[in-house]
């Protein structure tokens, strides 16, 4: 919000103004406003391994984080290379695998990441695509350059937050809103079936049946499942609600069967289908993986998707973006130690205090090592383990990420913040990106972990024309 | 729409209907049981609560003997009755929540909001005495639910399974409340007469929310007959057994037509519906009432197994 020499950022101009004519007092009672508005609407999270409340609120920080629209222009423009290139990759490792034999990313990252899917090898995928949406996090150090700090092209979550965060400013901060000239978010779920139905398997008419398939409601993410679903006007179906009969999948209906031809499935690749990955899944249909390589349907995203959003592919990212395009990447890669190259790791067993280090398969902030704000032990404890399997480990210096003025107990206060973006690519690779995405908000003074599993919160994300 | 869906939406109403049901039982044992022994008999008001509740058996599994302390905690909060209002109301929101994209925003938040009182509610604070604020609390939920439905959802085929679901269970709970007391309604009971009888009549109109319906119908003082008569054959009571099947035969009528098939399903709700409308008071009690409500409950039972067969 703050330029490095204290002023504020023109862009924040309104907010600044705006907080300076509002007390505590006021804030409070907007906060908890929003908080009512997500509980009355079971806007909620579950935490694995929490026994306590089994369905949490989100925090949700009314002080909207803001891009202006040349920033959000330039941004756009980085996140749509970024993808193009990520999509063209996929299509490569399980195809040609050009880009192994060229020597750019060695071929044992590729094959032996757990992540990477034989199956897949060789299968056409309707329309070329793998990745119809992505969530890109993005971090920013300086006035100038976004950084990515990770690629989730899995089935990356938080859209709703995104959606919901918007609808709370419409209602409890129209004064600030209605001053600035917000692009607006809401066609994000027009734009998402549209992606959705525009990579319908060829066979299909011009009606596809679209599907979004959940784990069910004791997913920590169910609530986003049902508002997508809900958004879009399409069927919430789960596992048991689908069955595949001579490699077509069908839902079972108050009126007997019904083809579904595009499944948004919200369901990690292992739990999919038990006849191909784990037999021990009851939330995935049997025999869909056949009725998807037969071209019978189409899975968003892909199988095999998180072959590319590792941490160790991720730093092989500007030359991935310059070898398929032949562009200089637009976005930056936030600098990156590979733990498995004996020099790499050698400085970050030297640095440790001072590094975050990451598993290379983790995500939602488990199993990390945040150096400045570990003790000792936690320390020397991490360095076992990454003398154990130095391969499975990544390391990034401890960023000056950006801060946005937030509402806490303490009051106002600046806290670190990132940006993820939300990019659908559809038939044709025709990308499309709603102005803004989820703010996450470290909510804790000095801490860098925004994740929700791990206490962060949301705030709404302003591109406004200045 | 998905089988399951239906599924969901047909028992989510029929646990808010019950959670009504149980919260008006409570009430109308609450004020029999506080008149002086000379009206009421010496029957246990609380025993018969819970065999109108249809949970009788389940409660001595816990407890000795039903006492207000122990019928209230039963039907209104415990845990180990899966027909508690406090269990009735989760369950709803859990099939609610399952079905989220087939609920209107206000349905869905007029249930979780529910929810949410629930779990902040201090089941300590209620005693026999002052249950009411929790059966008052439970019956407008209901209202509320049934309401939000009413008004906003689309009159698509999610909208008739939710309303069969109500209506099943309502004409499931006239009948069984008409069964658990059918013997006070019998002619030759009314030869006792006194202020006995007359406080299990009212009780049985209260249970239905029918009291004030009787007088004015009926405009005489409460006749066994009459009252049977209203409950059972009266198309102008909601609660009535006719009443009920008027409604529960719409529904799978525009199940069908929106699907372009009739089948079991039809023909069954018809078949109950011309059968009632075609009885007379008379009869039913020549008959024997006892007989007529098992029937009764027997083929309402049928019509929710050829619905599933038929759609789920």
């Amino acid at each position: 919000m703050y330029a490095a020499d204290g002023s504020v950022r023109p862009p924040y101009a309104g907010v600044a103004k705006w907080l300076a004519g509002v007390n505590p007092e006021q804030l409070e009672l907007r906060r908890l406003e929003a908080e009512l508005f997500y509980r009355r609407g079971g806007i909620t999270f579950a935490v694995y391994g929490d026994t306590q409340g089994e369905e949490r609120i989100i925090p949700f920080d009314i002080i909207p984080r803001i891009l202006s629209s040349a920033e959000w222009t330039k941004l756009s423009k980085g996140l749509e290379q970024r993808v193009r290139a990520l999509n063209l990759y996929l299509a490569d490792i399980y195809g040609k695998q050009s880009i192994l034999k060229a020597g750019i990313v060695p071929e044992d990252l590729v094959m032996g990441n757990p992540a990477y899917r034989p199956e897949m090898a060789g299968v056409a995928v309707p329309h070329n695509v793998y990745m119809h949406i992505a969530g890109v996090d993005i971090v920013r150090i300086d006035a100038d350059d976004f950084y990515v700090l990770e690629d989730n092209v899995r089935t990356p979550s938080g859209v709703s937050y995104m959606l919901g965060g918007r609808e709370i400013c419409f209602r409890l901060m129209a004064d600030l809103y209605r001053a600035h000239r917000v692009m607006p978010v809401d066609n994000y779920p027009d734009e998402l079936v549209a992606t959705l139905r525009s990579v319908a398997p060829s066979h299909t008419d011009n009606d596809p049946t679209v599907a979004l398939l959940t784990p069910g409601q004791f997913n920590s993410a169910y609530y986003e499942h049902s508002f997508l679903a809900d958004k879009m006007g399409i069927e919430l179906v789960e596992g048991r609600d689908l069955f595949v009969k001579d490699d077509f999948v069908y839902k079972r209906t108050t009126q007997g069967p019904k083809r579904v031809d595009v499944l948004y499935r919200r369901i990690d690749d292992e739990f999919i289908d038990p006849l191909a990955f784990r037999g021990d899944s009851m939330l995935g249909v049997p025999g869909l993986f056949n009725a998807y390589t037969a071209g019978n349907v189409t899975l968003a995203n892909a199988v095999g998707t998180g072959a590319a959003d590792d941490k160790a592919i991720y730093t092989y990212m500007p030359e991935i973006v310059k070898f398929f395009l032949d562009e200089e990447p637009i976005l930056k890669n936030v600098p990156t130690w590979r733990c498995r190259e004996p020099k790499d790791l050698s400085y970050v067993l030297d640095h440790l205090a001072e590094l975050v280090v990451k598993e290379v398969h983790g995500s939602g902030g488990y199993g990390m090592l945040v150096g400045p704000q570990s003790t000792k032990s936690e320390i020397e404890d991490f360095r076992a383990r990454l003398k154990a399997s130095p391969e499975t480990y990544i390391a990034q210096p401890t960023l000056a990420l950006s801060t946005c003025q937030s509402f806490v107990q303490s009051g106002v206060a600046p806290r670190h913040v990132d940006l993820r973006p939300f990019v659908l690519t559809g038939a044709n690779g025709v990308t499309k990106i709603v102005p803004g995405g989820l703010t996450r908000v470290a909510m804790r003074e000095g801490s860098l972990v925004v994740n929700s599993s791990q206490g962060g919160g949301t705030k709404d994300t302003w591109v406004v024309e200045l | 729409m998905l089988s399951r869906t239906a599924d969901n939406l047909f028992w989510l109403s029929r646990y808010v209907e019950r959670a009504d049901y149980l919260a008006r039982i409570l009430e109308t044992t609450s004020r029999l049981s506080v008149l002086p022994a000379a009206y009421t008999g010496d029957t246990n008001e609380w025993t018969s609560a819970l065999a109108t509740a249809g949970c009788l058996n389940a409660f001595l599994a816990i407890y000795d003997k039903p006492t207000a302390e122990t019928v209230t905690e039963f039907l209104a909060f415990s845990d180990q009755n899966p027909s508690s209002i406090r269990r009735c109301l989760e369950t709803a929101r859990f099939n609610a929540r399952a079905v989220r994209t087939a609920l209107t925003q206000e349905m869905w938040e007029t249930i979780n909001g529910a929810l949410l009182d629930l779990q902040k509610m201090d089941e300590r604070q209620f005693t026999t005495g002052n249950i009411s604020r929790f059966t008052e609390w439970a019956k407008d939920v209901s209202l509320r639910i049934y309401g939000s439905g009413y008004r906003t959802m689309l009159r698509n085929d999610a909208y008739w399974f939710s309303r069969l679901g109500f209506f099943i269970e309502r004409a499931d709970n006239t009948a069984r409340i008409l069964d658990v007391k059918y013997h006070i309604l019998l002619p030759e009971s009314s030869s006792v007469g006194g202020g006995l009888d007359y406080s299990q009549w009212a009780a049985i109109l209260r249970s239905v929310n029918a009291l004030t319906a009787y007088r004015w119908v009926c405009r005489e003082s409460l006749r066994p007959w009459l009252i049977a008569d209203l409950l059972i054959l009266n198309e102008e009571l909601p609660r009535s057994l006719a009443a009920c099947y008027k409604n529960i035969a719409d529904c799978p009528d525009s199940i069908g037509s929106a699907y372009g098939t009739h089948g079991k399903a039809q023909r069954q709700a018809r078949t109950v519906l011309t059968a009632l409308e075609n009885s007379l008071i008379d009869q039913v009690f020549h008959a024997g009432l006892h007989e007529f409500l098992t029937n009764f409950i027997a083929d309402n039972n049928r019509l929710g197994a050829a619905i599933v067969e038929q759609y789920l």
